[in-house]
């Protein structure tokens, strides 16, 4: 295969990132433990700079931004979506790890470079326009992260969450590329365009069919959708916060990426063969994430439960993939969630006064009495959760709903609205807890870096509730195919 | 300055809003005089202004009035729609009223956060106003959700010993209901515009204007107006409420600070009302004629009325008592509506107001003996009448007032809604007269054991009689009271012409009335469920 020239330039972004990650490995050995900050400033540099190279190969027209080396990439606008929104994901983490990595005793250096690779990995995935390239984008953002999971090695539950992560992340990827195989070997294609073409008839059916499916199972384990969800709470409780921030968010974004594209672009006419099995898939996501949220006591758990719920709410759209709502409310949804999970995790964070230690609701006792408004910036997110309008979170689901009602699963809709009744119980535990209690200490301060990503996010799930029209007009643009 | 010119409804809307935000940044929270003082006159200058578009309202002008539509999320059809007529005239001023009211009558209730008690009085208020100025569903539903959370946190953090409770409850409750009506809006907008579920669409530009969704909605086949009709009947049941849908209401009205509570009554059980009668009755008037469908609501509503009034009849707790009156209450509100012709409606309308007016006052009035007591059980009380001559003259004249008596101005509201029911059925206005009988009964029974006979309690015989503040809080209450029961023409006078589009509509059924006709014209097309299932994209 050979290298233009002008995919150099198309994955600039890509090669920068991986760069800066291998700088600041470099970079790490010279730093003691106390200087360490100056590392994560960087990293956030290196994802803003890689930012804007991306800002710049978006601006080239669509013909410039073509097939990338011979097809195994390509830069369309649903890509350059998915890219930003990493990029901002990998940005608010490492903004709300800056003190929380300083004052763990562990290296940081590794950390903030691991959580670059895993951007690069993720950068490349949803560019992926065939399956191989996919896979192995895949694994290399799931090896980044295996590693970041277990990042508090000392710590039991982190060890333990990073193995778990890793052996149910092997097997999930077994599943998938077992899956490729088969339709590999039915189809002899890779590429998703080539793939679109494959019979839907004929000898190998059977065949193609459990092959799709395969790939199906292995991409709802990413997404965490019941019932392959079951690593999500252990993982989510044992990785140091920021990092099950992070998982919570770009990891979900990126499968959720690939899955939307691998089922719009390569397999829509199998539709009748995995609509069913994705509508059973989201039910259950939808009420089992609620009502196991229902019973936690441990904030990471119960947002690992919600963001569960929530994968459920964004399968809605990839059901409906067929109306303009589908894929339009997914991106929608998926920008929403971005905003207004990190955000929740990042008050979690802030609140993370006893270390590595279980969150339980009743650390939010008082909070408004001890820093109103973060207080009121939690509230923000826990609505915008829990869907009420006028907050991002509302307009995402009222895209989703809307595509289950026209994509004909009225039934889907009834139980996901219900069901986001229902998610309000749990999530007003927090604001009962930070409104109505006595406070549990002393007034609380912020950290600037953390407190830039908290703004950022309440920025983004106020701006997408009260005037989405700009965003909802741009993502528009980004549907494969388009409308 | 001709008010159809500015943008009046926003205005009366936002003033609240803005008087919070100054509250927020200008005001610290230890000082809580200025607070005080300054949500009170926000709070009046807001009512000031809405009684402009009293005077200014055409009466005999069909169709919505001080229309305001810009824009918001072209993508989607939404506007920010606001416009008025007469019934949302009524309610509007009465939650400007009623919004004052429950400000000055917090000086001595609330005694600690009250910096975000005020913000959180003020920022219900103008979601409340929004709720009954939208002419756009996207926006309504933004404001009939959003409501809530003030409401919530107004319960939670002032309210009784079950407050956390009582506030999730109602949270819930009434969230569970409205994400349904959120399926109907989406279900109408897809009438309109490209169909679902085999339905086929009208093909329109998307829209969620409330005058066009109602045209379309009208005209749609029975059997989706029946789903549809379910669909925002959930919704709006629950906020009434209506029975069996009634259990939060007596948690929430009790646990909730008196403000809380006269608010409560006095305009969000409203917002239920308000949705059956602009929403319901002319959007599905073929699934509320369905015999089955009109004989379900109208025994819910009976059932409402002397169910609600026998509990009420038991209640020890005096809050609790009028609380459980509301369901009785607003069950013939209910009826009216259901009876479906202009007596029915009006008086439906008449009595809505009406409950606010004496069911407000009577939750302020319980107030105003807790806070000297400490106490709401009816046993504790006793030959009240001695020690608080003015609390107990108050007291009899609202508690007269919830129990219809004529003068004043419960009788009109009661009697419209009889006349309504008589009209369509005996047996209707039967039952109903039965619960006003029982009305009288739990009224009459409590002011006995609460205020004659000798002060049975020692701890009852120093109570100092009402202050000035507090008799200035009740006064105009009185006074609406008794302009509703000897005058009450200029009222039916704003009301009369909506009423007659809302009763039109159900009675011409599909033939819309004029004023949204020379608007909204309705494509001659029915729908009909298409053949192949489904119109592609």
């Amino acid at each position: 295969m050979k290298v233009e020239a002008s995919d150099w330039f198309l994955i600039g972004p890509e090669v920068f990132l991986t760069g800066a990650g291998l700088l600041l490995l470099a970079l790490a050995t010279f730093f003691q433990k106390a200087k360490e900050e100056f590392l994560g400033y960087l990293a956030v540099l290196s994802v803003v700079i890689t930012a804007v190279i991306l800002s710049v190969v978006a601006a080239a027209g669509p013909r410039e931004r073509g097939p990338i080396l011979a097809g195994m990439f390509i830069l369309d606008n649903f890509a350059l979506f998915f890219k930003f929104l990493i990029l901002i994901a990998i940005g608010l983490t490492v903004l709300a790890s800056i003190k929380y990595v300083g004052t763990a005793p562990y290296p940081g250096g590794e950390y903030y470079a691991l959580l670059l690779f895993t951007g690069v990995g993720m950068l490349f995935m949803v560019s992926g326009n065939n399956l191989i390239s996919i896979y192995v984008a895949l694994e290399l953002m799931a090896l980044a992260s295996y590693i970041l999971a277990g990042y508090f090695k000392g710590e039991t539950r982190s060890t333990e969450a990073a193995l778990k992560y890793f052996v149910l992340g092997a097997f999930s990827s077994g599943i998938l590329l077992y899956g490729l195989s088969l339709v590999y070997g039915i189809s002899g294609r890779m590429g998703l365009t080539d793939l679109a073409q494959m019979a839907t008839s004929g000898d190998g059916r059977n065949l193609a069919v459990l092959g799709i499916l395969m790939v199906l199972v292995g991409l709802l384990f990413k997404i965490a959708a019941v019932p392959f969800h079951v690593w999500t709470p252990d993982v989510y409780e044992g990785s140091p916060t920021p990092i099950t921030a992070f998982f919570s968010v770009g990891p979900k974004v990126a499968a959720y990426a690939i899955l939307a594209r691998i089922f719009y672009v390569g397999f829509p006419k199998f539709h009748a063969d995995w609509g069913l099995v994705v509508a059973i898939v989201a039910a259950a996501t939808l009420v089992w994430g609620n009502l196991a949220a229902l019973l936690q006591t441990n904030v990471k758990r119960m947002l690992a439960y919600s963001s569960i719920a929530h994968a459920g709410y964004a399968l809605l759209g990839v059901l409906g993939f067929q109306t303009p709502y589908g894929l339009w409310g997914v991106l929608v949804y998926l920008l929403a969630y971005t905003f207004m999970n990190f955000g929740a995790f990042a008050l979690v964070i802030f609140l993370e006064t006893k270390g590595y230690a279980a969150e339980s609701v009743s650390d939010f006792n008082g909070l408004a009495r001890r820093n109103m408004p973060a207080a009121v910036t939690m509230l923000l997110f826990l609505l915008s959760l829990a869907g009420i309008p006028p907050t991002a979170g509302f307009i995402g689901k009222y895209y989703l709903f809307t595509a289950a009602m026209k994509a004909g699963y009225a039934w889907l809709a009834v139980l996901a609205v219900l069901a986001s009744a229902v998610s309000l119980f749990y999530y007003f535990r927090i604001a009962a807890a930070m409104f109505f209690s006595e406070a549990a200490g002393a007034r609380l301060q912020s950290s600037y870096a953390l407190t830039a990503a908290v703004v950022l996010c309440a920025a983004g799930t106020l701006l997408v509730g009260i005037a989405p029209e700009g965003v909802l007009a741009v993502l528009k643009t980004c549907i494969p195919g388009g409308y | 300055m001709n008010l159809q010119q500015v943008p009046i409804l926003s205005i009366v809307a936002y003033i609240p809003l803005a008087g919070a935000l100054l509250l927020i940044f200008f005001f610290p929270k230890e000082k809580a005089g200025p607070i005080k003082a300054f949500a009170t006159i926000v709070a009046g200058l807001d009512f000031l202004v809405s009684l402009a578009l009293w005077f200014a309202l055409d009466r005999a002008k069909a169709g919505y009035q001080f229309v305001e539509r810009v824009s918001w999320i072209p993508s989607l059809g939404v506007e920010y729609h606001f416009g008025i007529d007469g019934i949302s005239l009524v309610l509007l001023l009465l939650t400007t009223f009623v919004g004052f009211i429950a400000v000055y009558c917090s000086y001595t209730a609330i005694s600690e956060r009250q910096k975000e008690y005020y913000v959180l009085l003020l920022l219900l208020q103008t979601f409340m106003i929004g709720t009954f100025c939208c002419l756009d569903f996207f926006l309504f539903y933004v404001f009939w959700e959003i409501m809530l959370v003030p409401m919530y946190f107004l319960i939670g953090v002032w309210g009784g010993d079950r407050r956390l409770y009582a506030a999730i409850k109602f949270f819930l409750y009434t969230l569970a209901g409205s994400v349904l009506m959120l399926l109907g809006i989406i279900a109408l907008y897809f009438v309109n515009t490209t169909g679902f579920l085999g339905y086929k669409g009208l093909g329109n530009a998307p829209t969620f204007s409330i005058e066009k969704l109602t045209a379309v909605a009208a005209g749609m086949p029975v059997e989706l107006q029946i789903w549809l009709f379910f669909a925002f009947f959930v919704g709006f049941a629950i906020k009434v409420p209506m029975f069996p849908f009634h259990t939060w209401l007596p948690d929430a009205h009790t646990e909730a600070p008196t403000a809380g509570s006269v608010i409560l009554a006095a305009v969000l059980l409203k917002m239920g009302t308000y949705g059956f009668v602009r929403f319901s009755l002319p959007m599905f008037p073929s699934a509320v004629l369905t015999p089955w469908v009109t004989r379900v609501m109208v025994t819910l509503a009976i059932v409402g009325i002397v169910y609600g009034a026998m509990v009420t009849l038991v209640q020890k707790d005096m809050k609790k008592l009028i609380a459980y009156s509301s369901v009785s209450h607003l069950g013939f509100v209910m009826l009216g509506i259901f009876a479906l012709n202009m007596a029915g409606v009006q008086g439906a309308i008449l009595q809505m107001v009406n409950h606010g007016i004496s069911t407000g006052a009577l939750f302020l009035l319980v107030g105003i003996l807790y806070e000297r007591r400490h106490t709401r059980m009816i046993a504790d009380y006793g030959g009240l009448a001695r020690p608080m001559p003015v609390y107990a003259t108050y007291f009899l004249v609202m508690a007269l007032s919830s129990m219809g008596l004529p003068l004043l101005n419960g009788f009109i509201g009661e009697f419209a809604i009889l006349q309504g029911a008589f009209a369509r059925s005996f047996w209707w206005a039967f039952s109903a007269a039965t619960g006003i009988v029982l009305g009288a009964a739990y009224l009459l029974w409590l002011y006995q054991r609460v205020f004659f006979g000798e002060v049975s309690n020692p701890a009852n015989q120093a109570l100092p009689d009402l202050s000035v503040r507090e008799q200035l809080t009740l006064a105009p209450l009185v006074v609406a009271a008794f302009w509703i029961g000897l005058y009450p023409r200029p009222i039916l006078e704003v009301l009369r012409v909506p009423s007659e589009q809302i009763v039109r509509a159900v009675e011409g059924k599909t033939e819309m009335p004029p004023a949204l006709a020379d608007r909204a014209p309705v494509p001659a097309a029915p729908i009909a469920p298409a053949a192949s299932g489904g119109t592609g994209r």
